[in-house]
């Protein structure tokens, strides 16, 4: 696809979906049949002895209610129909429920922390990394690299008990963990708000710096706009790159419940299950939580691919296939 | 830095692994004047010596462990003084079961380092090959690595990493293969870009043009090449690879008990922070300086082969 970057009209996005979509329904096929394979070429079974006191009847018996005597490759098919549809059928951990009623009883939660983080870590990001390009090599400067070495070298689970070790051990302020009133929100989501924030900050602060050297901000300054508004009309208005290219590739990970954050300060949302639907074999769970997760990711960089294209008239379609 | 993934997204890792390189004077090959000069800008960069210094510490404690810790590991012979706090025969106090929480620190740096450096190996050895067909070839090649490396992108490695070690039952081995496994994206993204930028050049016109064959192309042109941003991304894959284990242990699934690792401590001490600090601060601080004192080494080397990289 060679095409001068004045030519990008509808039908070549129209193309270039096509591709990226077609590619990404054969990666997500690929993904589910993958982890798939994994979990059954494992000895052993979610209906095993030692999980659950059966007689070997009963174990026959609950295996064909759940389709599991059926071959392996009719059950990956059974799951791709139902997959389709939203529908997973009934996580073997608690029959009672179905999966979709436990994606909306404790997807919810997650997502209120985790967006509720991206939207703290992002707006500070971009406060700070405009500061700090604003006051360079002073002690603000110094404070914003300082944070976004740390939140960008540290995994978040480091951060999260660094948070309670300060403020709820050392200072006792806040509550280590649990999930019930304001206070207790308060560590999570600053927890969650640390895994966009240093990106953030490194980014608009460069971004800034580099814009700040364009003819038009000299341009703008030559014509007596004041610094502040040289900063509000025209450097801000780039303040889209960073939310695109590094928040959204971060949200459907944040939205869907670190597993990490959530265990360490007890938030009852999603992110358990991914660990659990693991340990005890249940399969449509976990391929439940697999293929909506890869949804979401491939979606969200698609979205992101073509927005960058769109809002940039210097990059073309074709530098973006996945691996770039 | 939109191209980071890999384990090191998950865990919120060294996203400088995707910050394209400028290779500079890389170019103009490896003499021994440019690589005295590097030496020389690594060595004023006061960070990475920190750095430096730090881990040496940690690996000579690591080889003299048995030398500078009152007890083995899993030694319970403390056990009528559980929970004891910081003192002088025992700097980092005694654990819930009487084990010298010192001893179980310094050998947890054995586990650490091994699997943070036995990982980064393995998963350089599967990234390079896979970039450089992806990105020396091209075309249908291209596009099979990249649909292999979409599915890292969508379903996230470090869940990959949790299924492979929960079925496995974990062990060291077992879990350097994962975390290989599941952290060789970044390197193979960054070959495959920067082949597929070389190999346009006009070098490599030239040994085509007197016969050299495609491998020789690939291992004796193209990867010397691209050297320098190959070693950066291989000192960061370090740091999150050893995260990556840690992570992993902290959620029960990673190296077994007794076995010391920081994740499984910081996990079980999580419990008892509130009042025994002692049992959650110590190895929260030592991960912490050994994965930021690895990254500024990265960051130094990084600097110190292209000074012009921000």
């Amino acid at each position: 696809m060679t095409c001068v970057p004045e030519q990008k009209g509808m039908g070549e996005v129209a193309r270039y979906l096509v591709f990226r979509i077609g590619s990404l329904i054969v990666s997500i096929v690929l993904a589910t049949l993958v982890i798939f394979l994994i979990m059954h070429a494992i000895p052993g079974g979610p209906f095993d002895a030692e999980k659950s006191p059966l007689s070997p009847d009963q174990q026959v018996a609950i295996a064909r209610f759940y389709g599991l005597d059926k071959p392996l490759p009719v059950q990956y098919l059974k799951f791709l129909w139902g997959a389709v549809r939203f529908q997973f059928g009934y996580s073997y951990q608690d029959p009672g429920e179905t999966i979709a009623d436990l994606l909306g009883r404790t997807w919810p939660i997650s997502a209120a922390a985790g967006g509720a983080g991206v939207v703290l870590g992002v707006g500070v990001g971009l406060l700070l990394g405009i500061a700090a390009a604003l006051r360079r090599n002073t002690w603000i400067d110094y404070l914003a690299n300082f944070i976004s070495v740390l939140t960008i070298t540290l995994p978040p689970y480091i951060v999260s008990i660094g948070l309670i070790l300060i403020f709820a051990v050392l200072l006792r302020w806040l509550p280590a963990s649990g999930w019930n009133g304001p206070s207790t929100w308060i560590l999570p989501v600053v927890a969650y708000s640390t895994i966009p924030l240093g990106p953030v900050v490194r980014y608009t602060r460069t971004s800034m710096l580099d814009m700040a050297r364009k003819p038009y901000v000299t341009v703008a300054r030559a014509k007596g706009l004041a610094p502040r508004q040289v900063v509000m009309r025209h450097v801000l208005r780039n303040a889209w790159r960073p939310i695109i290219t590094i928040t959204l590739p971060l949200l459907p990970g944040i939205m869907t419940g670190s597993i990490f954050v959530e265990a360490i300060f007890g938030v009852p949302g999603l992110g358990s299950f991914f660990v659990t639907s693991i340990s005890k074999r249940d399969y449509p769970l976990e391929l439940a939580l697999i293929y909506i997760i890869a949804i979401l990711y491939g979606v969200i960089f698609v979205i992101s691919d073509v927005l960058y294209v769109l809002l940039d008239p210097r990059v073309r379609l074709a530098d973006r296939d996945s691996a770039a | 830095m939109e191209g980071t993934t890999g384990i090191a997204k998950d865990l919120g890792t060294a996203s400088v692994l995707a910050e394209p390189l400028d290779r500079g004077d890389a170019v103009l090959g490896p003499s021994a004047e440019n690589w005295r000069r590097r030496l020389g800008r690594f060595a004023a960069n006061p960070l990475a010596l920190a750095g430096l210094a730090f881990i040496v510490v940690l690996v000579t404690a690591a080889i003299v462990a048995p030398l500078i810790t009152p007890a083995n590991y899993d030694d319970t012979r403390y056990v009528t003084n559980t929970y004891a706090f910081p003192s002088g025969a025992h700097p980092f106090g005694i654990d819930e079961v009487g084990r010298d929480f010192f001893s179980r620190n310094v050998y947890a740096i054995r586990v650490s380092l091994a699997i943070g450096l036995g990982a980064a190996l393995i998963s350089t050895l599967i990234g390079i090959p896979l970039g450089a067909l992806a990105g020396f070839y091209g075309g249908r090649a291209d596009w099979i690595v990249s649909r292999v490396l979409e599915v890292f992108q969508i379903v996230p490695p470090f869940m990959i990493a949790i299924l492979l070690s929960t079925l496995s039952g974990g062990g060291i081995v077992e879990l350097v293969l994962i975390i290989s496994f599941t952290s060789w994206m970044g390197m193979c993204r960054l070959v495959r870009a920067d082949l597929l930028a070389l190999r346009e050049e006009e070098f490599v016109l030239a040994a085509r043009a007197v016969g050299v064959g495609q491998l020789r192309i690939i291992v004796r042109h193209l990867l010397p090449n691209a050297m320098g941003p190959i070693l950066v991304a291989f000192s960061l894959t370090v740091p999150a690879a050893i995260t990556a284990e840690a992570g992993l242990s902290f959620l029960g699934v990673g190296v077994n008990p007794p076995t010391p690792s920081w994740g499984g401590m910081i996990a079980d001490g999580l419990s008892y922070a509130s009042y025994y600090w002692h049992l959650e601060f110590f190895p929260v601080l030592l991960l912490t300086m050994t994965v930021l004192s690895i990254s500024f080494i990265g960051d130094g080397v990084r600097d110190a082969l292209d000074p012009t990289a921000l």
